[in-house]
């Protein structure tokens, strides 16, 4: 009976090292390396949406960096809104990179030489998780500040419906 | 590195005396009553009944009962005593600190971050408030009034040398006065723990005469010097062009940053990183190169410059004095 419970919690124990513990870089890589360098980009892109660090430092940077001067939370000003489902230029994280980057007509600016990559990546996966689009049980679950809208870890996903750019909605 | 005193017991304010006089008078009382405590324990000891073969093991011994109970009645007394007259001296410490005339007090806002110290001295003219970073100038014998306040975590503003703690709290301003009566500089440190480059938060806090104090203020009210030669101005370019403006601030240019130390003035201070670092170039360049391998956690991310980039962005820091 004994020796069963012993054997019982040690499995336990072992168990527990499956779980992926979430890691932070101190290293991250310098503004000069080239999303093309990355040997694995999508796996690269699932690093940063599915790591809780990446999702809400691009939250503090997000605000740091002013992007609320035009998108408002991501509820949109003189900038489109981030927290719904439609996108101009296409939701996949490589199309929001290049949009940060190197800017967009109509007035987004480009952060490229601005911005070093590590965090123009966190960025990308911040905004993703604006709409749910990015690991929900990563994503920052609690405001720090008051604030009308809902924590990115409660934005439901958008349903499958595809949307042409510019189209009706 | 810099020679700087940070040490309650050498209080350098009127704060930091009574806080020291309250510390030394909770010593004595507390030496006094080991040692008494100690004495009896010894008297005790050597006074015991000793048990012989003889003897029976457990024998009471009711002689001198009564004078027994005298004593000990006489301790708790004297005990009862010691302890309000602590409280007593507490109370008259909290009134000596609360009791500084705070009559053309300097008035600065002192906001802590995540590892470093914002201070913006305010002034009723707004053309005369100048902002700076981690280390606060002084005028003797004028008091200071701090209006505390955190932008992330809570941190704690601690310079034994003139006052004792005071928290720092996201959301809630607080307020904390203290004077220096004795030129010279001294040590702060975060005294809360805010993260992992908790302890390399430091703050330095330099007490001027007064005429030194307004000639230091006049400079730092000025906005960056204009860039002497051509390495310079390159610097001033990239510096406004770079990751370096996003976060940093240097009045009189493009860089307008808010979230990292304003560096108009980087080059008069005495430390870089909030005391991690000695100012100077060398330590500076490595700095901008790679924060992390200093101060790891740091929010400033590693950089990578062009050696002559590095050096123009060197010469213009430098030039920031």
């Amino acid at each position: 009976m004994k020796s069963s419970a012993v054997a019982a919690l040690s499995l336990a124990l072992v168990a527990t090292a499956a779980c992926e513990r979430e890691s932070r870089r101190f290293d991250p890589p310098p503004p000069g390396a080239q999303v093309g360098a990355q040997a694995d980009v999508p796996a690269m892109i699932a690093h940063y949406e599915r790591n809780a660090y990446a999702l809400a430092a691009g939250k503090r940077l997000f605000s740091w960096y002013n992007c609320n001067g035009c998108h408002a939370g991501g509820g949109g000003g003189s900038g489109p809104a981030l927290m719904d489902d439609v996108w101009i230029y296409g939701s996949e994280p490589m199309t929001i990179y290049q949009t940060i980057a190197f800017g967009r007509p109509n007035g987004m600016p480009a952060f490229g030489t601005r911005v070093p990559e590590d965090q123009l990546w966190q960025l990308v996966a911040y905004v993703r998780s604006m709409s749910g689009l990015a690991s929900q049980d990563a994503a920052p679950n609690r405001n720090d500040a008051l604030e009308g809208k809902l924590p990115e870890s409660l934005m439901d996903k958008p349903q499958a419906v595809t949307s042409s750019p510019g189209g009706t909605h | 590195m810099i020679e700087s005193a940070h040490d309650a017991l050498l209080p350098a304010g009127p704060q930091a005396v009574a806080l020291a006089n309250l510390w030394w008078v909770l010593l004595a009382a507390c030496v006094l009553v080991f040692v008494a405590v100690m004495a009896a324990l010894a008297w005790a000891l050597w006074r015991a009944p000793r048990a012989t073969t003889a003897s029976a093991p457990d024998t009471p011994q009711r002689a001198g009962e009564a004078r027994m109970r005298r004593w000990v009645g006489a301790a708790v007394v004297v005990s009862g005593m010691l302890l309000l007259l602590l409280l007593a001296a507490s109370a008259f410490t909290d009134r000596a600190l609360a009791g500084l005339p705070l009559g053309d007090a300097v008035h600065i806002e002192l906001t802590g971050h995540q590892f470093w110290w914002e201070a913006r001295y305010d002034d009723a003219d707004p053309s005369r408030i100048f902002t700076t970073a981690n280390e606060l100038h002084v005028p003797v014998g004028r008091p200071v009034l701090l209006t505390l306040r955190a932008s992330d975590v809570i941190h704690s503003f601690w310079v034994p040398s003139l006052h004792g703690k005071k928290d720092l709290i996201p959301g809630r301003e607080s307020t904390f006065a203290f004077r220096a009566d004795r030129a010279g500089i001294y040590r702060g440190q975060c005294a809360e723990f805010c993260g992992w480059q908790h302890a390399n938060m430091a703050l330095l806090v330099i007490a001027d005469e007064p005429g030194a104090y307004e000639q230091w203020a006049s400079a730092q009210r000025a906005p960056a010097s204009a860039p002497a030669s051509d390495e310079e101005r390159r610097g001033r370019e990239l510096f406004a062009t770079s990751t370096c403006a996003m976060c940093h601030a240097v009045a009189g240019t493009l860089a307008q940053g808010r979230r990292a130390p304003d560096l108009t003035h980087v080059a008069s201070r005495l430390t870089i990183a909030a005391g991690t670092l000695p100012n100077t170039a060398a330590t500076r360049a490595a700095w901008i190169l790679d924060p992390q391998q200093f101060k790891p956690g740091v929010n400033m991310p590693p950089h990578e410059f062009a050696p002559q980039d590095l050096a123009a962005l060197g010469a213009f820091l430098g030039s920031l004095r």
